[in-house]
């Protein structure tokens, strides 16, 4: 379909055929006193090059190529140009709705791909074809769990993002799943299973935990599943930094797995669009909620691929489907795709070594909050002055620092959370620790 | 093919009652309608569900159909077997393939639904 505005010969024989002898004639009904009659105040149209000297003026005001340590749910991580490279071929680009098995096997095969390498990477036997972010795949999961348990209560750690903790609020208050948060400890900055213990109760559907956690600390997953597992709730497993699985155990103690791939090779984006992801246990694959691309034989016997399972989704099951996701985020899943391909195990090994590493250097010295392992972001306090002016501090030398925690956690108001990936230089690092 | 002591519905399931427990399923019509059945999705023990109401949902590999509770009552038993062999549905309907049985609340129920002869009519395999 071409998005080609109409001719005025054009309007008005669209106009005669409606019996109007003009545009003010088409709209004679409606009150006088909700027309605008005058022209929209925007200016003439420009030139193909005033328009592209006002968009470098204004990127100019832009922090690129500014040094970072904000993460907090969005990372700063190397794209590889291969990916680039795959996705703007118009096959993938352009493509709408890329499902129908006759003229789609080219998407569906990457499809299935994401969905081999979600599992491989979460230890779960089933992933879906993507959720559009990882904060909607959070309340996704609740609703799975509350299916599956037939109980309405969700559990979730206060160290699970603040902003998926939101977005989950804003499916809960409509799908009569109350929310109960349990606390961390204020030593190691993780989970507090002795008060996850004292709210678990037969009640509970779901006990969602993220590792690493928001503070960067690195979750016992496995300590949480079983806390839950004796209650008959499930364990959710989230996680924002997807880099971080290169290295630590799969969660396989979780029943279901629901994470953000932003940090395989999608850009921060002022925050999106993004890729999420939900995984399961196979016994759970009626719940799943989405598109599920299964391996199939074609008329002629050969290996094919089709979207499977669909009698969950909402086009055959309507208000019985497992959710309203009726789509996945094929393309920017598929950068996450080309992204795994490209490192592969051991790749993404060695890029969450380097993680590891220099955010332990960025942290050496620095007054750390939390004592508990972390991955690569930590909370540091900012002893006395405000973390705003310590960015302050940073931005005058060209460096975007942390995040201050006060906004989302009062009790941290004097701390900030800092990231460091395989991007930040040891120069800056060291200016990033001078500033405390 | 029909047993006689079955009451039947017209969305095609049967009931048959043994003191004030209920045995539910599909008939043979409808399994033949529905083709390979692939799976079964049943209610858990202790739902309480109202005559005419959802029970669970049968799905094969043309369609997904829900299946109506031909009575008032509460699950007090479900076909495990069928969570793992969905397609005896398709061999035995009226036999081992049986879905839900019910603590019948309202026995009166079963008068308004349909005999053996009235069912058989309806479907056209009986004139």
């Amino acid at each position: 379909m071409r998005y080609l505005p109409k001719s005025e010969s054009e309007r008005s024989e669209m106009l005669e055929v409606c019996g109007a002898g003009s545009l003010e004639d088409l709209f004679s009904h409606l009150p006088a006193d909700v027309k605008l009659n005058r022209a929209l105040d925007i200016p003439d149209g420009k030139s193909e090059y005033e328009i592209v000297d006002y968009f470098r003026e204004q990127a100019d005001h832009n922090a690129t190529g500014y040094p970072s340590f904000l993460g907090a749910g969005v990372y700063y991580h190397y794209r590889p140009v291969l990916v680039d490279t795959v996705v703007s071929r118009g096959e993938f680009l352009t493509s709408y709705t890329p499902y129908q098995a006759e003229i789609a096997q080219g998407t569906l095969t990457t499809i299935f791909e994401f969905q081999t390498m979600v599992c491989q990477l979460t230890g779960m036997e089933v992933a879906n074809a993507s959720m559009y972010d990882g904060s909607s795949a959070v309340p996704e999961a609740a609703m799975m769990a509350v299916r599956i348990t037939g109980r309405d209560q969700i559990l979730t750690s206060r160290t699970v993002h603040p902003e998926y903790r939101e977005v989950l609020r804003t499916y809960a208050q409509h799908q009569g799943m109350p929310i109960t948060e349990f606390g961390y400890d204020s030593e190691s900055g993780a989970l507090d299973l002795a008060d996850l213990e004292a709210r678990l109760s037969n009640q509970v559907a779901a006990v969602i935990v993220q590792s690493p956690n928001f503070f960067g600390i690195v979750e016992d997953i496995k300590a949480a599943a079983a806390l839950a597992h004796k209650h008959g709730a499930l364990l959710v497993m989230v996680f924002t930094e997807a880099v971080s699985l290169g290295l630590l155990e799969p969660p396989r103690d979780a029943d279901i797995v629901a994470g953000e791939l932003q940090s395989f090779a999608i850009t921060p984006s002022y925050g999106g669009p993004f890729a999420g992801i939900i995984a399961t246990k196979e016994k759970f694959i009626r719940q799943i909620p989405g598109r599920l691309v299964g391996e199939t034989k074609d008329s002629r016997g050969n290996r094919a691929f089709c979207l499977t399972l669909s009698t969950r989704e909402q086009h055959i099951r309507r208000e019985k489907a497992t959710s309203n996701i009726c789509t996945n985020q094929a393309l920017i899943a598929l950068m996450a795709t080309v992204f795994m391909s490209v490192y592969g195990k051991e790749g993404l090994r060695e890029l969450a070594e380097q993680n590891l590493a220099k955010a332990h250097y960025l942290a050496d010295g620095l007054p750390k909050r939390f004592a508990g392992p972390f991955f690569n972001e930590l909370v540091v306090k900012c002893n006395g002055t405000a973390p705003e002016a310590v960015n302050e501090k940073l931005l005058g030398k060209k460096i975007i620092g942390g995040l201050p925690l006060g906004r989302f956690y009062p009790e941290l108001k004097d701390c900030m959370l800092l990231c460091a990936t395989e991007m930040n230089k040891r120069g800056h690092m060291d200016e990033v620790k001078n500033a405390f | 093919m029909y047993p006689e002591n079955f009451r039947y519905t017209k969305e095609h399931e049967w009931v048959s009652a043994e003191g004030d427990v209920g045995t539910i399923g599909i008939t043979q019509h409808a399994q033949h309608e529905l083709g390979d059945i692939v799976y079964v999705d049943l209610p858990r023990v202790g739902t309480v569900v109202a005559q005419g109401k959802t029970l669970g949902s049968v799905e094969s590999v043309k369609a997904v159909s829900d299946v109506y509770s031909p009575v008032s009552g509460e699950v007090v038993e479900v076909n495990e077997m069928l969570t793992t062999s969905p397609e005896k549905l398709n061999d035995d309907p009226h036999g081992v393939a049986w879905l839900v049985k019910l603590r019948l609340t309202t026995p009166a129920e079963l008068m308004n639904l349909l005999s053996c002869a009235d069912y058989q009519t309806y479907i056209g395999e009986k004139s």
